[in-house]
């Protein structure tokens, strides 16, 4: 009889199991590290919707998207989280994504429009920051203040590759939005500055980190992290002319066969209990503010007349120009 | 060739054969056809051409440099270790290049012990990243296999050449003119074209220390342009590239070691009336000294690093572990159902071997990209991912393999096949109680290397895992990447210990029943 109710007791959980369901995320490699928002985020949503979610590190940005595309419509993914706008018309274009269906005003600055507009149907902002060199302030005394400083100078940086990674590309298009017609010229000076070309973001703060170079492309809010968590003082963003912003965005795909739940995360992503989590462990600016206030380290030093953005319906046309004067001046 | 009265069953090598050139020649077909012809090669893809080609020629000129000195010190000196040495030659070839990869960074590296030297003195410092930092890699896989090839050279030549020289009174200048140029000139060119070919197809290292546009390979760049940018167009061209350049090279080794020397080498140290004097003695011992650190250094530096991080490491560690050691098996079986019967049909009929050697001329990305266009339509390809690894694996190893089983199994219908056929004994009993027990040793080595190969392969496995299915090579890459290096070096020290664990294990087993 004890038996038979333990095994009892042991198929109808398995059945209770098996009709949880998941919710599986798509993102990229530090979102779902033990120090990135990743775990507190899914706790926090596993509160309120009866359900599985599951996060899966599938690359940065354009890896991300790729690998979206090789599998297609066999994909199990429901949302992909870690797109930014420069990527967002390239993933429309995909035909993989569904409408979110949602009217947000997010707090992020819009240098190109009307501030808190959001007029992307297909993808939903989380967290927004502005790109920089970040350095070492104990190692590094001349720190250049521009393209040209650093072009000029021997100061040694790892960058991300734009054809895989959102920092990258969006590298690419600061210095494109900059300089225009010049911005081929200002590669070919940075070009013996740069010590490598990673696949992604981990890849090249991690290099910084272990000293290979003097400065890495990262985000203004990269020191926060270092104040905050580790409370070393020593790392500094170098404060450039104007600086190109990120906005990451997550959307839900078509062929989602959790299209409800998917709403729901998305819905979920917009309040204080994702958004929360975001600063210091994705350490970016939330997208929509929660009510609890940022870390000091967090001030911002760059003012919204420094902030640059390419539309996200413009950078396509924009991209093939760029990335192949890119690739002209770094593979001489 | 005296086939003997057996008749030896040809069929089981032919389904084999047209196994392995239906898999090398039906995904060739599969990318071509996907390849849109209009689209042509873009100047990124012309640098990438360039930088393979390049890469390859600076490291086996640069390794086949560096091989003349240690070979000639090992050809013409005796002392203890001798052996050891040039037993550990062979080391790097089972050696998992991720594994090395990780070493090489431990020494060279910004942070490596050799910058540390360099700052410390006040030089500048060496910079691992790029062309240099993939000529490392190569040249130190290569040397080693340069120095076996000349060292073989040497020990070519007959003891009583360099005595009779002797006799004539000839001088250091008329030896090396006489004796030694001639056969360097051989040997060289051999040497420097098979590491040519090697380097041409290479992926991981130029997957870690190279990248960006100044540091692609055509390999690389058909990873990159299935993984970044999902143009399986252009992967395809890129692979079309990729075959004829690998085939070009792998027809140059070809014609170059059509030229062989005379005979087989006695494995003894010549005595030299040339060898003497301080000069030339403590030349030999610099250069022997400085390859055998060269070589240990960087996986010493694994070891002990990676003994601390043996704790650190990530339960996925393990996971992988299990993963790879049971492809490494998979796929050993899978080259033995190949190599077995192809060896047995090639006993007979050379032509079969030939089929087998197309596994040199193969890109193990090349291969992978086709499967995936093949599969993609029917199913989901990185379900598939470990199968079509193993798979691949026992395909690359397949040209070893046959090398070393040919020739044993040809000795074995010739000397049996007569007095088997008198008795009556063919099939599976011939197989079972002629040629196998005859065969251990050779079949152990065989399955060692495949087993080993299979182990620290990181290629097709590159393309089709997902984030859940990793071989314990592309694990210790993630960690790599995700700069966790402590980890990463835990994971080498596994991954070390299971590639020569396995390579041992059937090595050993081969070789102790191999008088029963």
């Amino acid at each position: 009889m004890k038996y038979l109710a333990l095994a009892a007791g042991t198929l109808m959980s398995t059945a209770a199991w098996a009709e949880t369901p998941v919710l599986t995320v798509y993102t990229y490699d530090s979102f779902v590290a033990d120090w990135g928002p990743g775990p507190q985020i899914e706790a926090a949503f596993e509160e309120t919707c009866d359900c599985d979610l599951k996060f899966v590190a599938a690359g940065d940005g354009a890896a991300l998207l790729a690998r979206l595309r090789l599998e297609g419509a066999r994909s199990d993914a429901d949302i992909v989280l870690g797109l930014d706008t420069n990527l967002a018309g390239a993933a429309a274009e995909s035909g993989l994504f569904a409408p979110h269906g949602q009217s947000v005003a997010p707090d992020v600055p819009n240098p190109s429009g009307e501030a808190g507009a959001w007029e992307d149907p297909l993808f939903l902002p989380y967290d927004w920051g502005y790109f920089a060199f970040i350095y070492d302030t104990e190692k590094l005394a001349d720190v250049p203040g521009s393209f040209e400083e650093l072009a000029a100078s021997d100061v040694s940086i790892v960058i991300q590759d734009p054809r895989s990674s959102t920092p990258g590309l969006g590298l690419l298009l600061w210095v494109k939005e900059q300089y225009g017609d010049e911005a081929g010229a200002i590669w070919e000076g940075l070009a013996d500055n740069v010590v490598t070309v990673t696949k992604g973001w981990s890849e090249a703060y991690g290099l910084f980190l272990e000293g290979e170079a003097d400065m890495v492309l990262s985000y203004t809010t990269s020191p926060a992290y270092h104040i905050v968590a580790e409370e070393d003082e020593s790392k500094a963003a170098a404060p450039f002319p104007s600086h190109y912003m990120q906005i990451e965005v997550a959307g839900k795909l078509a062929n989602s066969d959790q299209p409800e739940l998917a709403d729901k995360f998305l819905a979920f992503m917009t309040t204080d209990a994702f958004q929360s989590v975001i600063p210091t462990t994705n350490w970016m600016y939330p997208a929509f503010t929660p009510n609890e206030p940022l870390p000091d380290a967090f001030a911002k030093p760059i003012g919204p007349e420094q902030a640059r953005l390419i539309p996200a319906g413009d950078v396509a046309a924009i991209r093939e120009e760029a990335m192949a004067e890119w690739r002209a001046a770094l593979s001489k | 060739m005296a086939r003997g009265a057996l008749q030896v069953r040809r069929w089981p090598g032919g389904v084999a054969a047209v196994c392995v050139a239906t898999l090398i020649l039906g995904t060739l077909l599969a990318v071509v056809l996907r390849a849109e012809a209009g689209r042509g090669l873009g100047p990124s893809d012309w640098a990438a051409i360039r930088f393979t080609v390049w890469q390859a020629l600076l490291s086996a000129v640069l390794s086949v440099l560096l091989a003349i000195p240690v070979a000639r010190a090992l050809a013409r000196r005796a002392f203890p270790g001798r052996r050891a040495i040039i037993g550990f030659l062979g080391a790097p070839f089972i050696l998992p290049v991720i594994v090395a990869v990780l070493g090489l960074l431990s020494v060279f590296g910004r942070g490596g012990i050799l910058n540390v030297a360099l700052r410390w003195v006040g030089l500048p410092e060496v910079q691992i990243y790029g062309l240099h930092g993939v000529v490392l890699a190569h040249v130190f896989f290569n040397v080693p296999l340069a120095t076996r090839l000349i060292l073989q050279g040497w020990q070519e030549i007959p003891a009583e050449r360099f005595r009779l020289a002797a006799q004539l009174g000839f001088g250091p200048r008329e030896m090396a003119r006489v004796i030694e140029r001639p056969m360097l000139r051989r040997a060289v060119p051999l040497a420097a074209v098979v590491i040519f070919a090697l380097c041409i197809s290479s992926f991981t290292v130029a997957l870690t220390l190279g990248g960006g546009p100044r540091a692609t390979t055509v390999e690389l760049a058909i990873y990159e342009a299935f993984h970044f940018e999902f143009d399986l167009g252009r992967a395809a061209l890129l692979a079309t590239v990729q075959i004829v350049l690998v085939g070009v090279a792998a027809l140059l080794a070809l014609r170059a070691s059509v030229a062989e020397g005379f005979g087989a080498g006695l494995d003894r140290v010549v005595t030299r009336s040339d060898s003497g004097g301080l000069g030339k003695v403590s030349l030999d011992f610099v250069s022997i000294t400085a390859a055998s650190l060269f070589l240990l250094v960087p996986i010493v530096m694994v070891a002990v690093e990676g003994a601390a991080g043996l704790w650190k490491m990530p339960a996925q560690v393990w996971t992988a572990a299990v993963v790879s050691f049971c492809v490494a098996l998979a796929s050993t079986g899978i080259m033995l159902a190949l190599a077995l019967p192809i060896a047995i049909a090639a006993a007979s009929w050379r032509g079969f071997e030939a089929v087998g050697l197309f596994g040199i001329a193969a890109s193990p990305l090349v291969i992978g990209v086709g499967l995936f266009v093949v599969i993609f339509p029917i199913a989901d390809p990185f379900a598939l991912a470990l199968p079509v690894t193993a798979l691949v694996n026992a395909v690359m190893a397949l040209p070893f393999a046959l090398r070393i089983l040919v020739g044993p199994v040809r000795d074995v219908v010739e000397s049996y096949g007569r007095l088997s056929a008198t008795l009556g004994i063919g099939g599976w009993a011939w197989m079972r109680l002629i040629l196998l027990p005859r065969l251990k040793g050779p079949l152990g080595f065989a399955s060692g290397l495949a087993a080993a190969l299979s182990m620290g392969d990181l290629g097709v496995i590159a393309l089709f895992a997902d984030s859940e299915t990793a071989t314990l090579p592309l694990q210790m890459y993630r960690l790599m990447g995700s700069y966790q290096m402590e980890a990463a070096a835990g994971a080498a020290v596994v991954l070390l210990v299971t590639s020569f664990g396995l390579f041992w294990a059937f090595d050993r087993g081969g070789r102790s029943h191999v008088d029963a």
